[in-house]
């Protein structure tokens, strides 16, 4: 069934890490962002006198773990519609390779860069924000493997249906990047207006930082049942309508 | 003998048609092909030739119509017959930074009994490319690895795309020459081209197709005499009485004169032989002699009324 898997997405890593720029775009910058925000608020904030659930405790990983996770998506909706256009997705088509385990393979390589991107920044971090013994390291980052999962599901509908490489980028950031300013991260959910507060709860990123600022101040994954549930149901539908909408060329 | 030496059709189609929209690829095609030979669809761009192609590969599905490929249904079966087919497509491309022995060792891997890469990519001269990024090859090194990928499973049939577009002469005659090894190792070939000349080299039957349908099909040769049968010869001389002998010989229908030169035309088999023989008990001293063969680009004139690069 998914003959092929691990040998295509060990060379799909070794294809993405020869691509300069994509090591760069999904690796160093977004530990620039964080090492450089962090200068920035590590110069007039001493530790002491943050509050456990500020933003620089709590805001910022959650914040620099979406750009993480959104770059992760951007960049697969990009690499799916460059394949698509350049016929190596019509290529694949007429080999003994599933659809399934194409996508798979991609999403494998995006979860494998996730991870690495965010131990870099974590270790990064520590110059700046002294990890406390109780930072969940292995519970957030299983948090943003389970986010991104979800939202690569986004990835690949806007993969499925953008015409030509060209776009995919910037269309995929158009219907990305607004999520940031709904999904709770700079204004709690419950103070936007109502109409907003509907859009927000219908967007995955919502439950994505809730479940990743839980975590992050040590409560229960128990207490993060909802939001999981939603990722999930959020990856079935996106999985679903891109099954039924997939072009191969 | 008593045995029928007849080859089994490995390829069967009948009446398939696919439609884009409103625009009809392919309407009421239907045609066999059988164990061992090199069959060429052949036609202008745009006539149909791929989607016929993708069709019987199950890269497509037609919209109408029955296929069976080594006894198989290509959409119902797709994965077994993948495993006994070798694909290589018109405009495909593998990942630019993809080295050549990655893209064989991948497709290898997907296969229940591959061949030997390494031994693949020698025997296809890319054995010093085993490194090469894919985006560093040129024309004729991507097809030949494409060649490569598409017998990599030791399939029963292959099928080329348009091979050869695009490169020039000199890669296309190495071209050719793996395609007949392809063909001596007995396994059936399935082909597509727009070249006339390519296909006269290559192929033991060639469909011709013109606007999605078939319009004829045979061997090159029984095409150009059911449809050109015409034969030409040139010949160059002084001899003031060499017209009128000329004009004498039954089977010849026409005698054009271009100063020394003759130009003449008529049918049957015999018609260059009974020529010679006229000149012979004439004795007219000749200064040339030859013969002009219709080939596949006259028929191909001869049934649509265009050339085929029109």
């Amino acid at each position: 069934m998914l003959r092929g898997l691990w040998k295509l997405t060990w060379l799909e890593l070794k294809i993405f890490l020869r691509e300069p720029l994509g090591a760069f775009g999904s690796i160093v910058f977004p530990v620039l962002v964080f090492v450089v925000l962090g200068r920035f608020a590590g110069g007039r904030i001493t530790p002491s006198s943050l509050s456990p659930a500020g933003f620089a405790h709590v805001g910022l990983p959650v914040f620099v773990a979406v750009l993480i996770s959104l770059s992760g998506v951007l960049s697969l909706v990009t690499i799916i519609s460059i394949y698509r256009e350049g016929g190596i997705l019509k290529r694949l088509r007429a080999t003994p390779l599933r659809p399934q385990t194409i996508l798979a393979a991609h999403v494998l390589v995006k979860l494998t860069l996730t991870a690495l991107t965010m131990a870099l920044t974590v270790l990064a971090g520590k110059r700046y924000f002294p990890i406390q013994a109780g930072f969940p390291i292995f519970g957030f980052t299983m948090a943003l493997l389970i986010s991104t999962w979800s939202i690569l599901s986004i990835g690949f509908v806007i993969a499925s249906i953008v015409p030509t490489a060209r776009f995919a980028q910037p269309i995929g950031a158009a219907i990305l990047y607004p999520m940031i300013g709904l999904c709770g991260l700079f204004v709690p959910v419950q103070s936007l207006p109502p109409a907003l507060q509907i859009v927000a709860r219908l967007l995955p990123l919502t439950y994505a930082v809730s479940l990743l600022e839980g975590i992050l101040k040590g409560e229960a994954w128990s207490a993060h049942i909802g939001d999981v549930a939603a990722l999930v149901v959020v990856f079935a539908i996106c999985t679903a309508l891109s099954a039924k909408v997939f072009r191969w060329e | 003998m008593g045995v029928s030496a007849t080859p089994r059709p490995v390829i069967q189609v009948s009446r398939i048609r696919k439609a884009y929209g409103t625009t009809v690829a392919v309407s009421e095609v239907s045609f066999d092909v059988s164990e061992g030979e090199v069959f060429g669809l052949i036609g202008p761009n745009g006539a149909g030739k791929t989607t016929t192609m993708e069709c019987v590969e199950g890269v497509r599905r037609p919209d109408g119509g029955e296929i069976s490929i080594l006894g198989l249904d290509p959409f119902r079966d797709v994965y077994q017959v993948q495993n006994r087919i070798g694909v290589q497509l018109q405009q495909a491309q593998l990942q630019k930074r993809i080295k050549v022995w990655e893209a064989v060792d991948l497709w290898a891997s997907l296969y229940p009994k591959p061949l030997d890469g390494n031994r693949l990519l020698e025997q296809l001269g890319l054995a010093d490319k085993r490194n090469a990024l894919f985006m560093t090859l040129s024309g004729g090194q991507k097809q030949r690895l494409f060649i490569a990928l598409a017998l990599i499973n030791d399939p029963e049939v292959v099928f080329l795309d348009e091979l050869t577009t695009g490169l020039d002469p000199q890669s296309r005659r190495a071209i050719w020459d793996l395609v007949r090894g392809i063909r001596d190792r007995g396994k059936t070939v399935v082909l597509t081209t727009h070249l006339m000349e390519e296909a006269e080299r290559l192929c033991d039957r060639v469909a011709i197709i013109e606007r999605g349908k078939i319009i004829d099909i045979g061997s090159p040769g029984e095409l150009v005499g059911r449809h050109c049968p015409t034969r030409t010869v040139v010949l160059a001389t002084e001899d003031a009485l060499a017209e009128e002998r000329l004009r004498a010989i039954p089977q010849v229908e026409t005698v054009m004169r271009q100063g020394a030169e003759f130009t003449i035309q008529g049918q049957g088999d015999d018609f260059v032989t009974e020529v010679i023989q006229c000149l012979s008990e004439n004795r007219i001293r000749i200064t040339d002699f030859r013969t002009l063969l219709p080939n596949l680009e006259d028929v191909f004139l001869k049934l649509t009324g265009h050339s085929i690069r029109d």
